[in-house]
């Protein structure tokens, strides 16, 4: 194993992509990202990494490229966040109707409006029902193996899926974290060469994208769900490959201090490492409080969310997006739609914090634990709250 | 009228080619677009000239040279936009409704 080096987790990250020997990258600049594709461009251009790197007029172009780089059977790589993202939407939902695994880094961040370059999650919530196999990182090292372990995941016949990492926007993407950069020689033992099932080559023309009529389009909307759903058993065997080769785990979802806790808060992303030093120090005051963190976000992972969830009296889901004039927060709706069929459930309230960059501190936590805790025990309901609006 | 357009699927969804790609080419053949057809082009012999232009313009290829230098329309593929019937000199075409076998 090698030794940790303090480095910019952007930077990290164009390293992972490095050592995972990207064909192609085709990207556009945009904050809080652009560290990533700047320093790809260097690498690229420095001779450290064999790859085309293609400069583009737009994100909408960034993946329209990528599209056809992929078709044609090249490892492909790409990086965005919020308007970059939305500006990607139409072609998102082509990439996995295509087959084609495309890896994408998201910095998150909040979408306009009002203009925002800070961090929430609102740009890739837009962006759920894409299709997309997506994870969400806690910190640099998780970003920089999350990052190989996409393309191993993307790449494997059973899946043939693009594959969203999501990284929060400043607070994990511009931190100097101590991060060891795998040997190339184990990179190489857990990312084998990308074999293609079927690719554009002229010598063997075959036709990607053609209409789906109505005989045709339910038909194909029903493959694609399958293969998302049924790409979870490849994300976990890629895992425990990874933790085989490189020694460090991952899971769906990671408990934390959860067991005999009858408040569990939920959290997804960078926060999560907080959420940790919140719930020492409401153990250390005698608390009965745990933390459950989603990594995996698409496929949703119902069952293991309901066995972490199921023993609480009170579970508090912290949302950073909002569904404006719908049930508050995304990763509530889901943790709610997880329950709404099993006998014993807990009360599961909703909170939104952290919108645009705003932090979300110990003592956030705490308000929203405590206020979760006052709620369950009244037996009031509450759709959801959103924690720090000012009122006067 | 057209004739009722079939809603049923193709094939069954775990039979669907991979990222539903056409591997094969020329299988656009297989699909007969004849049936979302409102109206057809009737060609009236004694005006047509033999000038080709409904074959030239005919954006579907549904229209073929005969033996005897006169051309028909390929009714399993024309859609019945009524391009030939606009283009042709002679006025030799008319776009006729299709009634309900």
């Amino acid at each position: 194993m090698g030794k940790p080096v303090g480095m910019e987790v952007s930077i990290a990250i164009s390293h992972a992509v490095r050592l995972a020997n990207a064909d192609v990258v085709a990207a556009y600049p945009i904050t809080p990202q652009t560290h990533i594709v700047e320093h790809l461009a260097e690498l690229v251009a420095d001779g450290e990494l064999d790859a085309d790197y293609v400069s583009v007029e737009s994100e909408h172009s960034a993946i329209s490229c990528c599209v056809g780089s992929s078709a044609a059977g090249a490892r492909t790589f790409t990086a965005t966040s919020s308007q970059g993202l939305a500006l990607m939407h139409e072609i998102l939902f082509i990439c996995p109707a295509l087959r084609v695994p495309i890896v994408m880094v998201v910095a998150n961040r909040a979408l306009s409006g009002p203009i925002s370059i800070w961090n929430d999650h609102s740009d890739i919530m837009a962006e759920r029902d894409i299709g997309w196999v997506q994870t969400f990182a806690e910190n640099g090292q998780e970003a920089v193996d999350l990052t190989l372990h996409a393309f191993r995941v993307a790449e494997d016949h059973r899946v043939l899926l693009p594959m969203i990492v999501n990284i929060d926007g400043f607070t994990l993407s511009h931190f100097i974290e101590p991060i060891e950069l795998p040997d190339p020689k184990l990179v190489a033992r857990y990312l084998p060469d990308y074999e293609p099932l079927m690719r554009l080559d002229p010598d063997k023309p075959i036709s990607m994208g053609p209409v789906g009529i109505p005989e045709v389009y339910t038909e194909a909307r029903k493959a694609m769900d399958n293969v998302l759903v049924n790409s979870k058993a490849v994300v976990l065997d890629a895992w425990q490959e990874f933790a085989d080769v490189f020694g460090r785990t991952y899971k769906p979802i990671e408990s934390y201090r959860a067991e005999g806790a009858e408040t569990i808060l939920v959290t997804m992303g960078a926060i999560s490492e907080t959420a940790m030093t919140t719930i020492d120090t409401l153990r250390e005051a005698g608390r009965k409080v745990g933390l459950v963190r989603i990594r995996l976000w698409r496929p949703f992972p119902f069952e293991e969310i309901r066995e972490a969830l199921s023993g609480a009296r009170t579970v508090a889901v912290v949302d950073r997006a909002m569904s404006l004039g719908g049930p508050g927060g995304p990763v509530c709706s889901e943790i709610r739609s997880a329950f709404y069929e099993t006998s014993r459930r807990p009360h599961i309230f909703g909170y939104i914090a952290g919108l645009g960059g705003r932090d979300v501190t110990i003592e956030t936590f705490t308000e929203i634990i405590d206020k979760a805790e006052a709620a369950a025990e009244k037996g009031t309901r509450n759709e959801y709250e959103m924690i720090g609006v000012r009122e006067i | 009228m057209a004739r009722k357009i079939k809603e049923e699927a193709l094939c069954p969804w775990k039979d669907l080619p991979l990222g539903c790609a056409i591997t094969e080419p020329g299988s656009a053949k297989k699909f007969k677009t004849g049936d979302w057809r409102s109206q057809r082009p009737v060609i009236d012999y004694d005006k047509c000239i033999k000038c080709g232009l409904c074959y030239i313009y005919c954006p579907d290829m549904s229209i073929k040279m005969r033996g005897d230098g006169f051309f028909e329309v390929n009714l399993d593929y024309c859609k019945g936009c009524g391009m030939c019937a606009h283009e042709c000199p002679k006025k030799a075409i008319e776009m006729v409704e299709e009634v309900e076998e």
